[in-house]
């Protein structure tokens, strides 16, 4: 809970991890790896205030009292969805797997939600393990990195029959939420997959799932908007917008912001602080005191209020995963400005 | 090795490696800081180093700067014969080997990737085409200019500038009309016209095309010196955002 110019918010973070990249879980043979990956990662991290900097040690392995305090207690978050990243090509225990985030979430009821993960490339096996996961975590999303190796693959696309079939599967399963990483990645080689053109199919065709597109996109915010405002069922997941931009490029922030408010809408827009990348204290604070500058290049973009920040902080999350909001921080119906379905007079789809 | 004389100013080395854009980022590499050294040796033997933001930094774009610098430098008068070397990237050794074997992308990264780039590059510069409407449209409606009255004008109408040098140079590249007499407003996927009731539509995508690529060369300027603290050569150092040709401001 953040509480400001007597504005209560309720703080979702919708999207991060509890990882450990330390050399002792390096699978051998692919060490240049397993430490480049944590290294590019906390270059990320350079992106934030120098205040909130960690050393590379520091950022290989955190404790869990680490989380505890600088997401909770420190953070202001009320809820926080683990997203997995198994990685286990370059990471002998993997690099944040459902299993590890579960079994510290055990010890703070109420506090996480823990997603799960699958790749349609494990065929059956991969079935029986999103199942077994389902049960076990009780988990009501997923995180799919489409650009992740598997075993001599390179990636995959979520319009693919395969995937289509494991989609169908975790809808029968009770999944609701689909976390698509679309955003700064290591692949594709030829193909791009920061390309969002499947995740289009898969949300036409499955219209009862939600489809949450974490990075927004990033380094392709153009071609996710376009997408979105044609998809009702497509989110964008702030993770890395604000934690890359917010400190580091604040106009080119304000603009990409002003982008999404346009094209998506505050109501489908949720912040996820990507920790341990960066922490979610600055972003949060950051984010409600922050205003769309005062300028005639902004003029045309959306005004983001009280309301909306609310709702991209934690409402929004909050009705996705069917969590409990007490009334205090609830808003009026109808509060905030809903998204743009149309441009000037002009349907955009089809555009 | 031959002793290698003061950065190639000489012989253009660095005028060479300006040609050389990121094509995703559609900025020359030198003012990027892609350009860790740079030199032509007194036999002509051109050599330079490359470095990325990041170690993972996407190998279809770094295959195309390193392709590209070589290609540009080998075709200075005066040189001989060109290395590229692209440092500290988990494929250097696929791209570095690929380029100067002359392999293609396909070749250099046998099994994983199973075509050439011109499409990817195409793509890119699609994008670059509509960012750089945006430049040049931006003005003209601060100034006044009715949305429905860019359509009826022409490249020869505008006023110069860099913006519009760079915008007749990407249509051009891709074989859209460029010329003094060629619409303002044209789709770049196909060259034609932009009709009049999707002016509105097309200015807005103009405007997040170029935002989605100033916001990501902001990140990877950002990355870049995160993780070398000094600068490459022909690299453009903004001291603040503000300073930033991109903030516009």
């Amino acid at each position: 809970m953040y509480e400001h110019n007597g504005e209560k918010y309720f703080i979702v973070d919708s999207h991060m991890h509890y990882w450990n990249a330390a050399p002792d879980n390096w699978v051998p043979g692919a060490e240049q790896y397993a430490k480049g990956w944590i290294e590019c990662f906390h270059a990320y991290q350079g992106l934030g205030p120098p205040e909130t900097h960690w050393s590379i040690e520091h950022f290989q392995k955190y404790s869990e009292d680490d989380l505890m305090k600088d997401v909770f207690e420190d953070g202001h978050v009320d809820v926080a969805v683990f997203q997995p990243t198994d990685l286990k090509e370059w990471y002998k225990e993997g690099f944040n797997t459902t299993e590890r985030n579960a079994l510290m979430g055990e010890k703070h009821p109420g506090k996480f939600i823990y997603n799960t993960r699958f790749d349609p490339r494990d065929s059956d096996a991969g079935l029986a393990e999103l199942r077994r996961n389902v049960d076990r975590f009780g988990s009501k999303g997923v995180k799919l990195y489409t650009a992740e190796w598997n075993n001599g693959s390179r990636g995959y696309k979520l319009s693919d029959p395969g995937a289509y079939r494991y989609l169908e599967a975790a809808q029968n399963l009770g999944i609701k939420n689909v976390h698509v990483h679309k955003g700064p990645t290591i692949w594709p080689l030829d193909k791009d997959a920061f390309d969002v053109a499947d995740v289009d199919h898969a949300a036409t065709d499955f219209p009862e799932l939600n489809f949450i597109v974490e990075h927004v996109g990033l380094p392709r915010i153009d071609d996710f908007c376009y997408m979105a405002t044609q998809e009702p069922n497509v989110y964008a997941g702030l993770s890395v917008a604000i934690g890359a931009l917010m400190y580091a490029r604040p106009q080119f922030f304000a603009r990409v912001i002003g982008e999404l408010l346009f094209w998506v809408g505050e109501d489908k827009m949720t912040f996820g602080s990507d920790y341990g990348i960066w922490e979610p204290k600055w972003q949060v604070e950051g984010f409600v005191n922050w205003e769309m500058p005062d300028r005639e290049e902004f003029a045309d973009y959306p005004k983001l209020g009280t309301a909306g920040k609310k709702k991209i902080l934690g409402l929004n999350a909050a009705k996705l995963y069917d969590i409990k909001v007490p009334d205090e921080f609830q808003l009026p119906p109808e509060a905030g400005t809903p998204g743009a379905r149309e441009v000037l007079g002009e349907p955009v789809a089809g555009a | 090795m031959s002793e290698l004389v003061t950065a190639g100013a000489d012989l253009g080395i660095l005028r060479a490696l300006e040609t050389v854009r990121d094509p995703e980022l559609d900025e020359p590499i030198t003012s990027l800081g892609f350009v860790a050294s740079c030199a032509v040796s007194a036999d002509g033997a051109a050599q330079v180093r490359l470095r990325l933001p990041t170690y993972f930094c996407a190998p279809n774009f770094a295959y195309l700067m390193v392709a590209d610098a070589y290609d540009a430098v080998s075709a200075l008068p005066g040189v001989r014969r060109a290395e590229v070397v692209l440092e500290d990237h988990f494929a250097s050794d696929a791209i570095n080997g690929g380029v100067a074997a002359q392999a293609g992308f396909a070749r250099s990264f046998d099994g994983e990737a199973v075509g050439e780039l011109h499409q990817l590059r195409a793509d890119f510069l699609r994008k670059a085409v509509m960012a750089g409407t945006d430049q040049v449209c931006r003005p003209l409606l601060a100034a006044g200019t009715d949305p429905a009255a860019l359509l009826a004008m022409t490249l020869g109408e505008l006023p110069p500038s860099r913006a519009l040098d760079r915008l007749r140079s990407r249509r051009a590249e891709l074989g859209l009309p460029a010329r003094d007499d060629a619409p303002l407003l044209i789709d770049p996927a196909t060259g034609q016209p932009v009709r009049a009731e999707a002016v509105p539509l097309h200015l807005r995508k103009a405007k997040i095309t170029r935002v989605s690529i100033e916001a990501n060369s902001g990140i990877c300027r950002g990355m870049l010196r995160h993780r070398y603290h000094t600068n490459g050569e022909g690299e453009t150092v903004f001291v603040s955002e503000a300073d930033s040709p991109d903030s516009d401001s």
